[in-house]
């Protein structure tokens, strides 16, 4: 990785979007103090991770990638381990109705879904009531419904005043949950900004497609009124009609494959010199 | 918490879960009972040639009392760890402001409890059954031995999981390891039908040692009730344990 570089506000909820191999993980074990970097500066909550210690980690609290729980032990009985590390824990109960398990309080966590395997990890992090929040692809490998109780824990985050630094490599969960992006693909920040602006959409070129007879034709223009203007007066001059007219702009799920495209793949897109392809 | 009472804390989910967990309370509970009973069926009314003649239920008493210790302690951590470990609990513990020693301690704790709760389980069969008298005036040796040798094999267990890659390699290791050492250390099978070689080789193993300075506490002949050559044995494979799970013990998982 090479130039990662990210202020993240208290308060917000910051999401870290990029493929898998992109580098997430790495990042965020730096800031975690997990990992040792090789170079650069990291400051956590005024700490260096590397050399912070137990008043820090009072004040952090982690959802790893893959964490399994102790499948001997019950809801209430996991938070209860976990609320013992820290001087100040948030209320045990409280934290079971934030995370939404009040009816499985006393089973064991071997027999819980996944979605609430993964609420009561959260749970965990949450239990010291921690200012900031790292949760590391909280939603990966999950079904529609259980993505969707993750989120709403998630977005109950927001509500309690934490700072959640949120790794991720589905672009609509950092469209919902994140106050603010950055994209990075390939060890580097290739975009950032809030959901809405990300990747300067409203500039990128559209797409016009239509047919004419048997052949499909598609027109891309970053003048768009215009281009349409032409084509409609055009065919409304002939009598014609312009059969399967439709108007796409990118998405931003398309904003975002052609922001982590590999490297070759964007140079062809963007029809630069072969050889000049960013290394 | 102060940080004794934080051990304390650690030490009270540590048994709920060990209790809880069927494999973990079989190995360590059930199958030293069920192997001492068929044991002392097989060789009832036998003597074994050691120390001028022991009776055979006499000599299993305080073997499988050996092997009990060494499951509640070296077996149960490496496989317990390995398997936290994978699961990254560990790590997921190290993220939080617990210190690491603390959870160390609530797992030795855990052994060290289990492998009593053996002990006095085992001697209370031996004496209800086989009418093996418990060596009440020999507790202070006994109880020395169990120190040093519950000490070593934490430790050994602990550097084990090192070796472990995985939680399906947990089980075979720790087998592989510890199942031939107690044929060969007159666990199993009684010492004078061994070939002498056979417990040379075992004695510079700790499990033989501990064996032996656990009988010479417990059936206290004419020899000395504390074997001290022997725990020396156990103690230097102890210290040889923990400065290897010092280097090599990790937190994270080793796959994925």
């Amino acid at each position: 990785m090479r130039g990662i570089d990210l202020e993240v506000q208290a308060g917000e909820v910051f999401a870290f979007l990029g493929p898998n191999g992109a580098g997430k993980t790495t990042t965020v074990e730096i800031l975690e103090g997990y990992r040792k970097r090789s170079g650069g500066e990291v400051t956590v909550l005024g700490e260096d991770p590397e050399k912070a210690g137990r008043e820090w980690r009072e004040r952090i609290g982690i959802v790893l990638q893959s964490g399994r729980l102790d499948p001997y032990l019950t809801v209430r009985e996991s938070l209860g381990l976990y609320a013992g590390y820290y001087r100040a824990p948030r209320p045990i109960d409280e934290v079971i109705a934030l995370i939404g398990l009040e009816q499985k309080a006393d089973v064991r966590a071997s027999k819980l879904s996944g979605g609430q395997q993964r609420r009561l990890d959260v749970g965990m992090a949450l239990v010291g009531d921690p200012e900031l929040l790292f949760l590391d692809e909280p939603t990966t490998g999950f079904d529609p419904s259980a993505r969707r109780q993750a989120w709403d824990a998630i977005a109950g985050l927001r509500e309690l005043g934490k700072t959640v630094f949120l790794t991720t490599h589905y672009m609509d969960e950092a469209q919902r949950l994140a106050d603010r992006v950055t994209i990075i693909a390939d060890g580097e920040i290739v975009a950032r900004g809030t959901p809405e602006d990300l990747g300067d959409r409203e500039s990128q070129p559209a797409t016009i497609r239509y047919r004419e007879g048997e052949r499909e034709v598609s027109v891309e223009t970053t003048t768009l009124v215009q281009t349409l203007h032409e084509l409609t007066g055009a065919a409304l001059a002939r009598g014609e009609d312009l059969d399967g007219l439709e108007v796409t702009r990118p998405s931003l799920e398309d904003v975002y494959l052609e922001l982590t495209a590999p490297p070759e793949e964007a140079s062809v897109a963007e029809d630069g010199p072969a050889g000049e392809a960013p290394k | 918490m102060s940080s004794l009472a934080l051990v304390a804390h650690q030490f009270r989910y540590d048994q709920k879960a060990f209790w809880r967990n069927p494999a973990a309370v079989f190995f360590t509970v059930m199958f030293p009972v069920v192997v001492f009973l068929i044991l002392a069926v097989v060789f009832d009314g036998s003597t074994v040639a050691v120390d001028g003649g022991v009776e055979a239920t006499t000599y299993y008493v305080p073997a499988i009392m050996a092997l009990s210790v060494i499951s509640a302690t070296m077996q149960t951590l490496a496989m317990t760890l390995v398997i936290a470990r994978e699961d990254g609990r560990l790590k997921r513990g190290r993220g939080t402001p617990m210190p690491a020693w603390v959870f160390i301690a609530g797992r030795i704790g855990n052994s060290i409890v289990v492998a009593v709760l053996m002990l006095a389980l085992l001697a209370a069969i031996g004496g209800a059954l086989y009418s093996v008298p418990f060596p009440w005036s020999h507790l202070p040796e006994l109880l020395l031995t169990l120190v040093v040798g519950a000490a070593s094999f934490c430790c050994l267990g602990i550097a084990l999981t090192a070796a472990i890659p995985s939680q399906d390699a947990a089980a075979p290791i720790v087998n592989a390891l510890l199942l031939p050492l107690y044929f060969l250390s007159g666990i199993f099978i009684p010492e004078d039908e061994l070939p002498g070689g056979v417990i040379d080789f075992a004695n510079h193993f700790p499990v033989r040692p501990f064996f032996e300075a656990f009988f010479s506490a417990y059936v206290p002949g004419a020899g000395n009730a504390i074997a001290w050559h022997e725990l020396t044995v156990v103690g230097i494979w102890g210290v040889a344990g923990l400065l290897l799970a010092i280097r090599f013990f990790r937190w994270t998982p080793r796959s994925g």
